[in-house]
């Protein structure tokens, strides 16, 4: 093979601590290196120019690049060679600065070490074969897997667009977190009012399927081409013939079932609409609570439903989606606050969390938009509010802030002050995270306008005094220890992961964080990119956001499913694993250990199985390659050949 | 059930608390329990020590423990919880890398650390538990209103104490509940007492013992039961200092855990040491009383 070696000097990033010269010229006396130089920017034009002049004059068939991390210019140079002729596979680059010049300043030593690199990329290239990426398919249809107001955006981008979309959210009705909201920060515009309309766009759209009270039951296949196996939980009603009527959850005698939507502050009945702009608007039967179920009797709801829609011998139903890409948009839950034993949240009635608050602030709450306190309907005039409760907090496992809740906070100040304009609000806060468009100037006006008063400083302990509640705690601005007695207390929970995301993502084969947010491949550059193609990301899911960023990234997600959808086939990397059938010895490490599912079996004449690669689902991990007993398996670009040949070389 | 586990008093059981040793002794023998006081055991180390230096507190507990563990013991319970802090403390500094060869070193025994520490709570709820205590109650406290108080070492800080929830604790309330009291939710039940601020600074404990005096009358508490001396000195020994301090009456029997319990055992007040209490519970003394009376009537009729 004849090789040419570039070592470029990145103006004096590389130059000032590696002497580039020596390492060209170490790499000249290498065999098979037929030329090689140095150059002060090998990425600009006439860098690559020169490469491309080279491999022409000198009839190269190979290139090593010894310059920067292969994560930005691997592609540039890989284009550079492919202009002159070679196959873009034919390229090794060795990596001089982020792991050479930039961590010593010991110029003997990192030349040595880049003289190292250079041997080791060369050894390789050596075994490099041309390699040819192939091309498949686009199933054009896109699912998308929550509906809060992040996968409601995607899905109306998506099918604005024209594309197939369906839609899989597990409650009863989309609309996510947003729908339980009273009003929005920080132009306080009222939150059904806006999502609302959305909502019904859902319903609308003709290339949109909704699969509400469904779940992700598998998914299989790789992106372009998906199988996803859903699963509609029964609702014991059929929603083909429920008109949303609503007749039988007023006749519904089983009354003492705690209202979800309204967060357990009021009941609703065994049978029910989750809240009257629900889309779907249908009823859901919840056997734990149907006498039907319960008891064997009743019944009445079957009786009375004008649309004959009640089956009672419903069961839950798998079907089948074929999709080309998933959007994941399954949101957050909140964080249970009794984790906090000196707060008394579950002990004390008037001490609630903001999402409560939210819905006892909506006119479609329990109290109709009246503010009470739960123990005792009393209007409460003192309201202390406390930030950072399982928000920035190792102690509980949550040391990341949740984003919103200084901004609710204020939002919730200010319309108690419109409620009830002679109450006094307190907020005990950390420090005040209102980094977005207008929100500082929002969290002043809480303070400035409406007088709330802010409190730095953590809360120790709510004690029960009469029939009110006082708040001990620290003003560590002023040093002193305050007590403030309220009627009602709201604890603002932390973000955290939506329940069920790590099973979720577990099927889907992307990666998660500690906490069990889903993880963008690239957390500047990629932000709704996941490591598996074909799978985005959008809102909470991935980190708590507020609803503007939310809903962008939920654009943001559809503009690359829309990309992606933009040509007919996709090109997939060659760099994937490949099986030597006659060395296989059909023991099925392999497929075990495959965290993509890229692996099957497949019969060859005579029933003989043998493992084989899905080109277009294997991520190139490599870890078949290492497990595979008699090495039939092997990750093309990464051989054991060219491993072992760097080795060899830095051993020598 | 007969066993025996290491006990380890410390000073203040010898000294202002001996009612808290001999109403732990009462009741252990009541399940079988023998207390096996650690051979020559030393101080603690208390507060200076481990202000001092923390390695020194360690390795004075740290020789408790390794005699403990040389006589075959695994498991050491002490009234006190500051003693407990401290035995506690000398395993921490046993498992902690950065601190074990120090540790080993001033000790200069040899120690294992197989050894567990715990508190006569921990011990009462983990080991004899609260089914069993209930079963063996023969005058329960019935229509009598007792508050739990913590203080501020029995469950803290977590990491040492490893039992019951740090600042909402409900073990004592269990206890309590098992021998028939009426337990109403305390929320000082972690506040602080003012510990050993009582000797400098009779302000502080006057205003935060006044608190928990005062929450307690609130909630019309016939008796605060405590498990550890130093709180109890603080609210019963104090009292007076503090009912003048806030100008105000209170009159509220501060009771070891272990006194109540072993008087719903039906153990005699005089054996429970009852009497050496400065806020005198004589409700309970009556009711004892009364109990026995009914008892005896019974096996008559
Ligand atoms: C008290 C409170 C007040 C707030 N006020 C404001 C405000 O005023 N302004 C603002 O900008 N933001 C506010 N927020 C933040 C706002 O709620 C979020 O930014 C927004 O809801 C995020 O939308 P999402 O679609 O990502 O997630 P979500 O709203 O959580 O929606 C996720 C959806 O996915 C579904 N789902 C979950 N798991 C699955 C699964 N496995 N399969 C199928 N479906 C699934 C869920 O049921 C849900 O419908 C507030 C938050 C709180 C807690
Ligand atoms: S009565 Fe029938 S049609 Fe009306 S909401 Fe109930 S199930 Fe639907
Ligand atoms: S691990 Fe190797 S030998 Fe085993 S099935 Fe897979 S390719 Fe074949």
């Amino acid at each position: 093979m004849r090789i040419g070696v570039f070592v470029c000097q990145c103006g004096t990033n590389i130059a000032s601590t590696v002497d580039t010269e020596r390492v060209a010229e170490a790499a000249r006396r290498l065999p098979d290196v037929v030329y090689s130089t140095t150059y002060v920017y090998t990425c600009s034009e006439p860098g690559q120019q020169e490469i491309q002049r080279a491999i022409e004059a000198y009839n190269l068939q190979g290139v090593v690049v010894a310059a920067c991390s292969p994560r930005m210019h691997e592609p540039t140079f890989r284009r550079a060679v492919e202009k002159a002729g070679l196959n873009r596979y034919m390229f090794e680059m060795a990596n001089i600065r982020e792991h050479v010049s930039w961590i010593s300043n010991d110029r003997e030593a990192n030349t040595k070490k880049a003289i190292e690199l250079v041997r080791m990329a060369v050894a390789k290239l050596r075994f490099n074969q041309p390699l040819f990426p192939s091309r498949v398919a686009i199933n054009k249809r896109v699912m998308i897997i929550g509906g809060g107001v992040a996968g409601i955006q995607a899905a109306l981008d998506c099918a604005d667009a024209g594309l197939q979309v369906v839609l899989v959210e597990r409650k009863a009705s989309i609309g996510g977190k947003m729908a339980q909201l009273d009003k929005t920060f920080p132009t306080i515009d009222c939150s059904s009012c806006i999502l609302g309309p959305k909502m019904v766009d859902v319903a609308q759209k003709e290339n949109i399927t909704l699969y509400a009270y469904s779940e992700i039951e598998s998914v299989s296949g790789y992106v372009g081409n998906f199988t996803v196996k859903i699963r509609k939980k029964a609702t014991y009603v059929d929603w083909t013939a429920c008109t949303g009527c609503g007749v039988c959850m007023e006749k519904c005698p089983s009354r003492k079932v705690l209202d979800e939507f309204n967060e357990e502050l009021s009941f609703t009945r065994a049978i029910s609409i989750p809240f009257p702009q629900a889309i779907p608007k249908k009823a859901t039967i919840n056997p734990k609570y149907c006498l039907h179920f319960t008891k064997g009797k009743c019944g009445i709801c079957s009786k009375v439903c004008p649309a004959k829609a009640i089956r009672y011998d419903m069961t839950d139903e798998v079907v089948t989606e074929e999709v080309g890409a998933i959007i994941v948009a399954t949101g957050y839950d909140l964080f249970d606050p009794s984790a906090y034993g000196e707060y008394g949240a579950g002990q004390y009635r008037d001490v609630i969390t903001g999402i409560q608050y939210e819905r006892i602030l909506s006119a479609s709450g329990p109290f109709g938009g009246h503010i009470k306190r739960p123990s005792d309907g009393k209007e409460p005039k003192d309201v202390v509010f406390i930030a950072c409760v399982g928000s920035r907090d190792a102690s509980v496992g949550r040391p990341y802030c949740s984003g919103v809740c200084c901004m609710y906070i204020a939002k919730q100040a200010i319309l108690t002050k419109d409620h009830i304009p002679d109450s006094r609000c307190y907020v005990f806060y950390m420090d005040i995270r209102a980094p977005g468009k207008n929100y500082d100037e929002f969290v002043r006006r809480a303070q400035e306008e409406y007088g709330v008063q802010y409190i730095r400083g953590r809360v120790g302990k709510i004690y029960p005094k009469g029939d009110r509640l006082v708040v001990q705690g620290m003003d560590t601005l002023l040093g002193v220890q305050i007590e403030v007695e309220a009627d009602l207390v709201v604890l603002a929970t932390g973000i955290e992961a939506s329940k069920g995301a790590r099973e979720l993502a577990e099927k889907l084969h992307i990666s998660y964080d500690q906490y069990g947010f889903f993880m963008e491949n690239h957390p500047k550059l990629r932000p709704v990119e996941t490591n598996t193609a074909g799978i985005y990301l959008a809102g909470a899911c991935q980190g708590p956001k507020d609803i503007p960023a939310s809903v962008a990234q939920g654009s943001a997600a559809a503009s690359k499913v829309l990309a992606l959808f933009a040509r007919d086939t996709i090109e997939t990397s060659p760099q994937v694993a490949s099986v030597n059938e006659r060395a296989c010895i059909a023991c099925g490490k392999c497929i075990e250990v495959c965290p993509y599912g890229a692996i099957r079996w497949k019969e060859l004449k005579g029933g003989i199985k043998k493992a084989e690669v899905l080109a277009t689902v294997c991520q190139g991990c490599g870890l078949c390659n290492a497990t595979c007993p008699p090495k039939a398996i092997q990750l093309q670009h990464a051989t054991d050949n060219q491993i072992l040949a760097e080795i060899e070389e830095l051993c020598a | 059930m007969f066993r025996e586990i290491a006990y380890y008093p410390g000073c203040s059981i010898e000294g202002t608390a001996k009612e808290f040793d001999e109403s732990v002794r009462e009741i252990c023998k009541v399940f079988g329990i023998s207390l096996r006081e650690i051979p020559d055991w030393n101080c603690c180390g208390s507060t200076p020590a481990h202000i001092y230096e923390p390695l020194l507190s360690a390795a004075l507990s740290g020789r408790n423990l390794a005699i403990a563990e040389s006589v075959g013991f695994d498991k050491v319970m002490t009234p006190c919880p500051g003693c407990l802090k401290a035995l506690k403390g000398s395993l921490e500094a046993f498992r902690d890398p950065t601190k074990k060869e120090d540790f080993l070193r001033i000790l200069n025994m040899p120690f294992e650390g197989r050894i567990k520490a715990v508190s006569i709570v921990q011990f009462l709820i983990e080991d004899i538990g609260v089914d069993e205590i209930e079963r063996n109650v023969v005058f329960p406290l019935e229509g009598i209103t007792v508050v739990p108080y913590y203080g501020c070492l029995l469950t803290r800080p977590p990491k040492f104490a490893e039992f019951d929830d740090p600042e909402q604790p409900t073990s004592m309330d269990r206890l309590l509940g098992a021998v028939g009291a009426k337990v109403p939710h305390f929320p000082f039940k972690t506040e602080c007492c003012g510990a050993t601020y009582g000797v400098l600074r009779k302000d502080i404990v006057g205003k935060l013992t006044g608190r928990i005096l005062k929450m307690a009358q609130d909630l019309k508490a016939d008796a605060i039961a405590v498990a550890c001396p130093l709180c109890q000195q603080n609210l019963d020994l104090r009292q007076g200092q503090v009912e003048r301090y806030r100008k105000e009456s209170f009159e509220i029997p501060v009771i070891y855990i272990t006194q109540i319990i072993g008087l719903a055992l039906g153990i005699e007040p005089k054996k429970l040491g009852l009497h050496r209490l400065a806020v005198k519970p004589n409700f309970l003394f009556e009711m004892s009383r009364k109990g026995k009376e009914n008892f005896v009537l019974e096996k008559q009729t």
